[in-house]
């Protein structure tokens, strides 16, 4: 059977609640990290209280997978990568990436970590349906997500707003089957 | 100028109320039994459920209505008699945004297809911008809810989203449909 944990670039893991509150403490306190992968406002949390929610996490919850980015060939920690089940009746479910660690952004190692996390999801939870929103401005994280095999399928209009811009979101989505058959051709 | 005489709750034939935990468990429960209607209305899965569920559900509601102030939740009403005919909401609201989603059914069939919808979602989108002043609102709807797409269309909403397939019933996949309507362009048309 093949390593689904492994891609080219990177591998996903788990790491402690101590380890990750550290590193993610560190990422949250860089802005421009925060407003390419979030839409709640920046806030600034304790260690202590990361620390919390991460443990909250590891209290088993069926209805989502979350992994850290390691590096292969040094074994970094770099960002964190997660599927939410949004629904098993339906077989869907949404995905979420962040690169924290600035120095790795448009190099490979995110677009790596989303296929290993699509993988993920087809053929280790069976689902049948990738989705995903990103902001409109994130041009880097489109091309990536493209480049996986995402396809574009709307965007809410103004759905955001930052600085007092307004701006709007973009919706991806990715079947199994349009999965596989891009697998076949490579 | 601000007209503080106006009324947000009160339509031509209809009215929204508040829940009524003695009177409203048992007939809710009785739309939980068509499976049609609870298919329309949502995406879980559809299921009968018993009045005390039903009541359980209702102190949910509002719990979350108190504790997280992102959830607007308004039972829609027959003016001739108050009877209880369907229920109207804004969830989600996402406060830094503006944005919340809309959804709403009427689970009384009798009042099906008599424009009562229609009535109930004027008022939940003068409540959305003119209350709330939400920037936009959503509405999330499978491609197979023909009378919920004309109804959002009806008023404006434009198509934004087309999830592929989203859906799984009968067997078979179905889109995910989802509209927007902006604050400025429910203006637009009161106006008019």
């Amino acid at each position: 059977m093949k390593d689904i944990y492994r891609g080219t670039l990177v591998r996903l893991s788990d790491d402690s609640p101590e380890l990750l509150a550290k590193a993610f403490a560190r990422w949250d306190r860089d802005t421009e990290q925060h407003r390419l992968a979030d839409s709640d406002p920046a806030q600034l949390w304790s260690e202590k209280k990361i620390k919390e929610f991460q443990e909250k996490r590891a209290e088993t919850n069926s209805k989502s997978f979350r992994f850290s980015i390691h590096t292969l060939d040094e074994d970094k920690l770099i960002g964190g990568v997660g599927l939410w089940i949004s629904s098993w009746t339906h077989a869907e479910t949404w995905l979420g990436i962040s690169i924290g660690e600035r120095d790795y952004w448009g190099r490979g190692y995110g677009t790596d970590a989303m296929r290993l996390a699509v993988q993920y999801a087809f053929l280790e939870l069976g689902l049948r349906r990738v989705s995903l929103g990103l902001h409109a401005y994130n041009e880097r994280a489109l091309k990536s997500y493209q480049k996986v095999g995402f396809k574009l399928e709307g965007r809410m209009r103004g759905e955001g707003l930052r600085d007092g811009v307004r701006y709007d979101s973009l919706w991806m989505g990715i079947l199994r089957e349009e999965w596989l058959a891009l697998m076949e051709t490579k | 100028m601000l007209d503080i005489q106006t009324q947000l709750f009160e339509a031509q034939d209809v009215r929204f109320g508040p829940i009524d935990h003695e009177a409203h468990p048992e007939i809710e429960s009785k739309w939980t039994h068509d499976a049609e209607f609870m298919r329309l209305l949502d995406l879980k899965p559809a299921r009968p459920l018993s009045p005390a569920m039903v009541k359980k559900q209702y102190e949910a509601v509002e719990k979350e209505m108190d504790e997280d102030k992102n959830l607007f939740y308004f039972t829609i009403r027959a003016r001739a008699d108050d009877r209880l005919i369907g229920k109207a909401l804004i969830e989600w609201v996402d406060w830094t945004n503006g944005n919340g989603f809309v959804r709403l059914g009427i689970g009384d069939g009798e009042y099906r297809r008599k424009g009562y919808g229609s009535q109930a979602l004027s008022m939940l989108l003068r409540y959305a911008f003119g209350e709330l002043n939400l920037y936009r609102v959503t509405a999330v709807v499978p491609a197979y809810n023909e009378g919920g797409l004309r109804l959002f269309q009806k008023f404006g909403f434009v198509e934004e989203i087309r999830r592929r397939q989203a859906l799984n019933r009968d067997g078979q996949f179905w889109d995910l449909i989802s509209f927007g309507l902006l604050n400025t362009e429910w203006r637009e048309q009161v106006k008019a």
